[in-house]
């Protein structure tokens, strides 16, 4: 490419496996481009590491696009680095300049621990949704038609910002607290907004919020940091709204 | 209910009630203060009624008084269990990217605020309790209001009650509206209550600070 | 007779699967309990059928490489979902939606199948509303449609710009119900290294545990592969980066046939290639092109003074534009289907008269757009002479509200203002159409052994309309899969749990420790991913959009030569029993450069253009179509299927011959 890109130190956490103790380790990598993705800057890295016979930087990372959820690192003390609305592979070096230092971290919660380098384990997320993110239809087809209950227009629009989640775990790491109540506000949301959802209400809020306790996450205490870095903008109104509903389903 | 209060959001409203319960408190306790710059007269009045008043001193005082341990001990549970959930440390954070100092300060403020508070009830409710229970002495026609200025008197005591109030309104700032957030309302992010909440959380402890000075310089 | 038997039941087309169902064997609900299927991948198809079957009351084992079955690419699917609804009232049918998803495919798929697609399509609109999937709607709170390219009718349901996403968790939720009764074992993090074949049938697979490198042995009455498409082969594609080929390439290697690997779609409107270090091309939704005009400069001059910087493209006039669609396609124009917009972008490129520095882009221009919406706005807003600044105010913000997130997406990409200056787009690999080869019932050649979804090459012949993957995938699982599969495992009620230490098992772990083990000490001097641009660069100069026996032949040749380096050369960091992300790429792209061959020799073979396959010496020699894609249906209305033989290039030919009774053949034509 044209032009001569960015020198670059960068400090990441590496940690064997779960049971090692990790710490952070400091590399150089030179003529990065700025059209690069941030994942493609971290590729470069590890081919320097395969190369020269080191073990590659481990961190998660699928469709690089931005809607699988799989990326998660804590760029310069920041879910996604310091872009806003996009996850780590849509950061691009563009937001960064010759002669910076980056700090890379795995997503940090109890309930996140490290796989290994800046891989973490978010099967808690599984285990929030299996206790109740679901309506309980048999998927055999023989339902009602689906335009056999108008639903308005605001709430659908609503249920679908609520459903943009891509479960990523920004909005624990980012958390003070590892709360993840951004992340179950909405999926709790994208169901109470919808006349389907009315049936199981109470039970899966309750449950959900149960299971979330049970993974160790912490409480929310409204900072709004996970919305400002919520690759995906969910509103904290989502928050408000699960406990609305937990209230309710209490008062049942 | 019990397992309400144990979940992480029962929890979380109840700290939004207490934290109302205790705006509430805060609002007539200054409106009552106003009135030892306005008439000391009216001053007097309230104050021994709201000292002697059996209503107030049973059925209120407890209430308070429980309003503002459960509110402490129920802020601490939660930074305790909080701070767990974190796992390890991050080497770099940058929290002023995406949230207010204020909002990741509570615990700070709050424990300030504690301190002041046992500092408070030892300048005006330890020895009103014990004139009033241990000695049992009257206080028809005290005169509260020569008792307060002359509180006021000692500067030290008006730079601690000052620097305190401060961090009551970096509290504030960030608690008025994080508890209709806690109370499943989304109010506290329309921009109205925003300027309620700052107007609440700047006025009330301003407002304190303004009678502590006042006293200080208008004691006789 | 061919060793392939489709296995299409007799009679009228619209009543073949009614019939059918009718009459195959079930399973009554007591033995269900007793039988256990495997189902690698959980996509739309892999996601929907794991479901069904627990609900069945099937004992389901769900294997995903991605820590959650939510992660499968199927998510990124944008645009939307075919349906045969006709809500709109605009005359769609079952028939319709089946006759344009054969015609789309230029004759190459298999008309029972694809009838089937259409006639259960509507039930998936009923079933995701019913799971809470929300669709989007119009202000009387009914589903809202949109239309696609390549058909008549507005029969596309969407949610947003991720309709894919919404769809896959809604898949995801009705598997986390039975996870959570426990008739899903879910096995995240698991990859798939082998089936297990025990008398002729599928009975299990080896899957290695991603994080502690464990192998594991997993039995079941059937298998089902639901692992997805190959686009990697071509190293950069729109797929996610641990796409693979390996499931389906595994039960290739045991018996199952592998069909038309040549079938690729390659999508027009994908960002371009920004440099060497490349990892993967992003889509964008094919509706830009509904108001995206598609130009490159006309004169040579103007390219190069644009790739110095020394004009800008809004500095040419609509004289110094070719836009050459419209040119070529005044029917059709900007809404040519994706094969010809894509082979007619290359051709401009192949000029040199690309605009990017690589060579490799073309404009899509919207300031035409802005201008006519902009002048309807002001109409509609009764402004008398408005002026060029508030037509330009008023129609941009109608292209905003159309497209603002993939043009917010575009300028995160690429760091250029589309509303101001016009988006650069190039093809790229998308989907592959072709895979293992089924049967009516969803079964491969090998007895127990089914393959769904894009890994499948059933429903979509040489090229698949927008909005149809997402369609397939869940017919596929949750309506097609459960009933045929009960046909087989009726025979099984009374076989008992499938043991793993027998030495079926024993061999086939030991094959795959073996080869894992060679990656690990082999010690060579080249990454995996070295190999794997090496084999992308040859699979899209010789197999992209337009290929030649010369080239193929090189390609068969070069491809070969690449897979004997790999294997001497390739290096593995790291250990067997730990999570090693190099080694699983390593298995990965061994399987890419044996598959990459085929696609070639498919290609080869295939002396036809046929929708995703043009072969240069297959076009039209003269009159007004000249140049344009010659299909050949006496000669190649077949399937390609291809059986195991050792090396790639040693594969044996079956032919399927697709017979149409209820379509009329025709050339398409959209000049």
């Amino acid at each position: 490419m044209s032009g001569k890109g960015m020198n670059l130190t960068l400090k990441i956490w590496r940690q064997k496996d779960a049971q090692s103790t990790g710490k952070m380790e400091t590399y150089k990598v030179n003529d990065i481009s700025e059209h690069m993705s941030f994942l493609e800057m971290m590729d470069v890295l590890n081919e320097q590491l395969i190369a020269s016979g080191d073990e590659p930087v481990a961190f998660d990372h699928d469709c690089r696009e931005g809607i699988c959820g799989m990326c998660s690192m804590y760029i310069n003390g920041e879910a996604h680095g310091p872009d806003r609305g996009v996850t780590t592979c849509q950061l691009h070096m563009r937001m960064f300049k010759d002669g910076d230092t980056i700090t890379i971290e795995p997503f940090r919660a109890a309930a996140f621990p490290v796989i290994k380098d800046l891989v973490v384990d978010r099967t808690s997320f599984e285990r929030i949704q299996q206790a109740g993110g679901y309506i309980s239809v048999n998927t055999s087809g023989n339902t009602q038609d689906a335009n056999a209950t108008p639903i308005s227009k605001h709430d659908a629009d609503e249920a679908m910002d609520a459903a943009t989640c891509i479960g990523c775990g920004a909005c624990v790491a980012t958390c003070k607290n590892s709360s993840a109540m951004l992340f179950v506000g909405a999926k709790v949301s994208q169901y109470a907004l919808l006349p389907q959802g009315q049936v199981e209400a109470a039970d899966r809020v309750k449950n959900m919020v149960a299971q979330m306790d049970l993974e160790g996450f912490g409480n929310c205490t409204n900072t709004g940091a996970c919305e400002v870095e919520c690759p995906k903008g969910i509103s904290l109104d989502n928050i408000a709204r699960m406990n609305r509903e937990l209230i309710k389903a209490q008062v049942k | 209910m019990s397992g309400f209060l144990k979940s992480s959001i029962g929890r979380k409203i109840a700290m939004a009630l207490s934290a109302f319960f205790l705006m509430f408190f805060l609002l007539q306790h200054f409106a009552i203060n106003m009135l030892s710059v306005f008439s000391p007269e009216a001053f007097n009045e309230v104050s021994y009624f709201m000292g002697n008043n059996p209503l107030v001193q049973y059925g209120l005082q407890p209430v308070l008084l429980f309003g503002v341990i459960f509110h402490f001990v129920m802020g601490f549970i939660l930074e305790i269990k909080n701070k767990k959930a974190q796992g390890v440390a991050y080497a770099k954070n940058n929290g002023a990217a995406n949230s207010s100092w204020v909002s990741r300060n509570m615990i700070y403020t709050g424990v300030t605020i504690l301190l002041f508070m046992i500092f408070h009830f030892n300048d005006f409710w330890v020895p009103e309790i014990v004139e009033k229970y241990v000695e049992g002495k009257s206080q028809v026609g005290k005169d509260f209001h020569a008792h307060v200025a002359h509180m006021f008197e000692n500067p030290i005591r008006v730079v601690v009650y000052v620097l305190a109030f401060v961090f009551l309104a970096l509290h504030l700032l960030h608690g008025f509206t994080s508890a209709f957030q806690s109370m499943g309302g989304t109010a506290g992010r329309k921009k109205v209550l925003q300027n309620i909440g700052k107007a609440y959380s700047i006025i009330i402890p301003l407002g304190f600070i303004i009678i502590a000075i006042y006293h200080h310089f208008n004691h006789h | 007779m061919s060793v392939l038997d489709s296995k299409v039941p007799k009679g009228p087309i619209k009543d073949k699967w009614t019939t059918y169902k009718d009459k195959i064997d079930l399973v009554n609900p007591a033995n269900k309990r007793l039988i256990d299927v495997i189902v690698v991948g959980t996509g739309l198809a892999g996601g929907s059928a794991a479901a069904t079957l627990a609900e069945l009351g099937y004992n389901v084992k769900a294997f995903a490489y991605q820590d959650s079955p939510r992660r499968a690419h199927s998510i990124a699917a944008q645009g939307g979902i075919n349906a045969a609804k006709n809500y709109q009232g605009d005359g769609d049918s079952t028939y319709r939606l089946f006759y344009d998803t054969v015609k789309g495919g230029d004759y190459r798929s298999r008309e029972a199948n694809v009838y089937r697609l259409a006639e259960v399509s509507a039930n998936i609109i009923d079933q995701c509303v019913a799971q809470g999937v929300p669709f989007a709607r119009d202000y009387g709170g009914l589903l809202d449609n949109r239309s696609f390219g390549g058909v008549l009718v507005s029969r596309t349901f969407y949610a947003k710009g991720q309709t894919g996403q919404q769809l896959l968790l809604g898949a995801y939720s009705a598997m986390n119900r039975q996870i959570a009764r426990g008739k899903i074992q879910m096995y995240n993090r698991h990859e798939m290294l082998d089936v297990v074949k025990v008398d002729g049938k599928a009975r299990g697979i080896i899957a290695r545990n991603l994080i502690t490198g464990e192998i594991e042995r997993h039995s079941a009455h059937a298998v089902v592969i639901a692992s997805g498409g190959y686009g990697n082969v071509f190293f950069l594609s729109t797929n996610a980066m641990g796409s693979n080929v390996s499931a389906g390439w595994k039960i290739h290697k045991k018996g199952a046939f592998f069909a038309n690997p040549c079938y690729t779609q390659i999508h027009p409107t994908c960002i371009p290639r920004s440099g060497d270090y490349q990892s993967k091309l992003t889509l964008m939704s094919e509706s830009l092109r509904n108001d995206g005009r598609i130009w490159v400069p006309k004169h040579m001059d103007d390219v190069m003074a644009i790739r110095e910087g020394r004009k800008k493209p809004t500095d040419l006039s609509e004289d110094e534009r070719d836009y050459y669609l419209e040119r070529r396609y005044p029917a059709f124009g900007n809404l040519v289907p994706r094969d010809v917009a894509s082979r007619a972008a290359k051709e401009r490129c192949d000029a040199g008269y690309g605009v990017n520095a690589t060579g490799e882009a073309v404009y899509l221009d919207f300031a035409a757009a802005i201008q006519r919406y902009g002048k309807e706005q002001a109409k509609i807003q009764g402004i008398d002479n408005p002026s060029a600044d508030k037509i330009y105010e008023l129609g941009q913000a109608i292209v905003e509200a159309k497209y603002g997130n993939l043009f917010q997406m575009y300028e995160k990409i690429v760091d250029e203002n589309p509303y101001e200056t016009p988006m650069m787009i190039y093809p790229a690999v998308h989907y592959t159409m072709g895979g293992v080869w089924v049967d009516y019932n969803l079964m491969t050649t090998v007895p127990g052994l089914y393959c769904i979804g894009e890994a499948n090459f059933s429903d979509h012949g040489a090229n698949r309309l927008g909005a149809s993957a997402l369609m397939q995938g869940l017919a596929d699982g949750y309506f097609v899969l459960p009933y045929t599969i009960g046909d087989y495992l009726s025979d099984d009620i009374r076989t008992g749990a499938i043991p793993t230490d027998t030495p079926e098992f024993d061999e086939a772990e030991k094959e795959v420790k073996d080869k894992i083990d060679f990656f690990i000490n082999n010690k060579g001097t080249k990454s995996v991913d070295y190999f794997h641009k090496k084999l992308g660069k040859v699979m899209w100069d010789k197999c992209g959009m337009s290929r030649n026996e010369k080239g193929l032949k090189e390609a068969m040749v070069e491809i070969k030569a690449i897979r004997e380096e790999f294997w001497k050369e390739v290096s593995v960091p790291g250990g067997a029993d730990e999570m090693n992300p190099e080694l699983e790429k390593a298995g990965r792209v061994a399987d890419f450069l044996e598959l990459g061959e085929l696609f070639a020799k498919d290609a080869l073979a295939r002396e036809e253009s046929c929708g995703g396959h043009f072969r240069e010496e297959s076009a039209e020699e003269d009159g007004p179509q000249k140049g344009e894609a010659k299909r050949n249906d006496k000669d190649f209305a077949f399937v390609s299927a291809w059986e195991y033989k050792g090396e790639p290039a040693d594969a044996e030919l079956h032919k399927e011959q697709l017979e149409f009774n209820d379509i009329e053949l025709k050339q398409r034509s959209y000049k």
